[in-house]
């Protein structure tokens, strides 16, 4: 099989000479965020660095790191480098308490993202020949639209199909001929439980390949999406903070690892406890500079991800590093249904609700390929009535607002005090039951 | 006028109905009424003991949400149309029942109605213009 690249030069470039870009990049990225971004200049001047003390690669450990809180800290528009006026899109992802997280994109931006994502579809072997069937959700979600742009740029015709009404999706890649298929992973399942319902033999459908991501998956996983759906199914990987899908991508040729388009993606893998920076191949958490960005270019971003970094060289000839499959993360954070979900906000929603003292859990489940999550509150005087309307008119206002808050529905139960087990007076937030 | 009603919060969990009324028992307080509301989640335990203050105490101590709200006792003698003509005193004072449950005092003459309105002042107006019996807490506990 032949190898595409989208733009061979740099993502077969020596090391040396793609670290002499990202250094060059870093020093102008340093320069300009300490000059137009007052949250960052204070941080750097409580550090005591200043932009000319970034002489090496190596010189990024002295930067301080920034954190989803500095995000919320500084919401909206807080951590953006250009006017306004500059800025021709916005997406938002949800925070870690009510606020979501706000990211912001120049025109340039949209130009660098796109061709990641291009590079991300050519990893995966899509050419400008191919029919994408984009089932990622449009919206505030970089997902969908950032998915887009890039397939546009690719070449490649798009179908703009978003997520839900599977039935449809399978007649659309039936009567359209789709040959690459994006979407969450979990998705993926229930359109092959689509076709099954449908007596749609997947053979007899035009999928190549997936290219899957937005929510953690494993190998078995990897397996039954190949095997239900007759296609090579490959990894992607993405947040919003750093860019959104196309920050790194499994190609057709390794036979682990997502290569990271580190000219304009910058990692590091850290001690999650002592922010001490790992040596190649340890596994740690996941923190990013972004090189290219405008409008909102972050530095050391803390992404909470557990991974490693292979600095082997890669069958496919491409030099870029490879990070390996996110085996977990260092918050609490939750992905339901593709959409994060931190404890903290489902916390909030209840703090909100009246008379309601917190003693809650969420228990998260697979049921067939959809993630079901139930909040658990336990009963307390404050909140008890005698009256059935009364408790049942609370439960349905809580789902209410956190389906308002996060975008996902859940079903909310009433539960005897103590109940939900406390370990050291604590009680465990979370149960996730999923088997991935 | 007004009477003391325990509520207790219970999930639909087996045993949970025993627990309560074997910790009653053990400290010897008496159940003179009770009804149990349920939905497929969960239920609500209303009753009505003779010591409504210790049976508060003992419930949280074990462990149980409880509430105490105040209802309405209407003694009716026990024939047919009873209940009717209270709930026709009732509606004609546009007042709503929230809940109610019954039961026949140890004569079986007379029947009384546990009633929680959405007006409850109102509600005693009404049922006092036409002459009903409303029991107090002591009268209910010695019956």
């Amino acid at each position: 099989m032949s190898v595409i690249y989208w733009e061979e030069e740099i993502e077969t470039l020596p090391r040396v000479g793609l670290e002499s870009i990202q250094l060059r990049r870093l020093q102008h990225l340093v320069a300009r965020v300490y000059r137009t971004v007052e949250p960052y200049r204070k941080k750097m001047d409580e550090a005591g660095i200043k932009p000319d003390d970034i002489k090496t690669l190596a010189d990024l450990t002295k930067l301080p790191f920034t954190a989803k809180n500095d995000l919320r800290d500084n919401y909206p528009f807080g951590l953006f480098t250009v006017p306004l006026n500059e800025v021709v899109r916005v997406h938002a992802s949800s925070g870690t308490t009510g606020k979501p997280t706000v990211v912001g994109y120049t025109k340039k931006d949209i130009k660098t993202w796109s061709g990641v994502m291009a590079r991300a579809l050519c990893c995966a072997g899509a050419t400008s020949d191919d029919m994408v069937h984009n089932a990622y959700g449009y919206g505030l979600f970089t997902g969908g639209l950032g998915a887009h742009y890039g397939i546009e740029h690719l070449g490649a015709t798009v179908i703009p199909v978003s997520g839900g009404n599977s039935k449809r999706q399978i007649t659309i890649m039936k009567d359209f001929g789709s040959t690459v298929l994006l979407s969450t992973p979990s998705y993926a399942l229930n359109l092959a439980d689509a076709m099954d319902s449908m007596g749609v033999d997947p053979a007899s459908l035009s999928l190549r390949v997936g290219i899957f991501g937005a929510e953690p998956w494993s190998e078995n996983m990897r397996e039954e999406v190949e095997r239900k759906l007759n296609l090579k199914a490959t990894d992607i990987y993405g947040l919003s903070e750093v860019m959104g899908p196309g920050v790194a991508q499994e190609c057709l040729q390794a036979d682990r690892g997502m290569h990271i388009f580190e000219d304009h993606f910058l990692p590091e893998v850290i001690d999650p406890d002592t922010g001490e920076v790992l040596p190649p191949g340890e596994q740690g958490e996941l923190v990013f500079t972004t090189l290219t960005k405008e409008a909102f270019p972050i530095i050391r971003y803390r992404t909470r991800d557990i991974t490693s970094l292979i600095y082997e060289p890669c069958a496919c000839g491409r030099t870029l590093v490879r990070m390996e499959k996110v085996t977990g993360r260092t918050d609490d954070m939750l992905i339901i249904r593709g959409v994060n979900v931190f404890p903290s906000q489902v916390e909030h929603v209840l703090v909100g609700v009246e008379g309601v003292e917190p003693h809650y859990q969420i228990i998260v489940e697979r049921e067939g390929n959809l993630d079901t999550m139930q909040v658990q509150v336990e009963v307390s005087e404050g909140l008890f009535s005698d009256e059935i309307r009364v408790l049942e008119n609370m439960t349905k206002k809580i789902q209410r607002e956190i389906k308002d808050l996060l975008g996902v529905t859940c079903k909310v139960k009433l539960v005897e005090p103590k109940t939900i087990q406390r370990s050291e007076g604590k009680a465990q937030r979370v149960i996730d039951n999923r088997v991935l | 006028m007004l009477v003391e009603q325990i509520a207790v919060f219970l999930e639909n969990k087996s045993g949970r109905l025993a627990e309560i009324t074997s910790t009653l028992a053990k400290n010897t307080i008496n159940i003179r009424a009770l009804s149990v509301a349920d939905t497929a989640d969960f239920g609500i335990l209303r009753l009505i003991v003779d010591k409504v203050e210790d049976a508060k105490t003992v419930l949280k101590e074990n462990g149980f949400t409880v509430g105490i709200t105040n209802v309405i006792a209407v003694e009716v003698a026990d024939k047919t149309g009873g209940l009717a003509s209270v709930l026709q005193c009732i509606q004609q004072a546009e007042i709503n029942v929230e809940y109610m449950y019954a039961f026949v005092n140890k004569t079986g003459e007379n029947a009384v109605l546990i009633f929680r309105f959405d007006k409850m002042e109102e509600a005693i107006k009404a049922l006092q213009k036409d002459n009903y019996v409303i029991l107090s807490r002591d009268t209910i506990c010695s019956l």
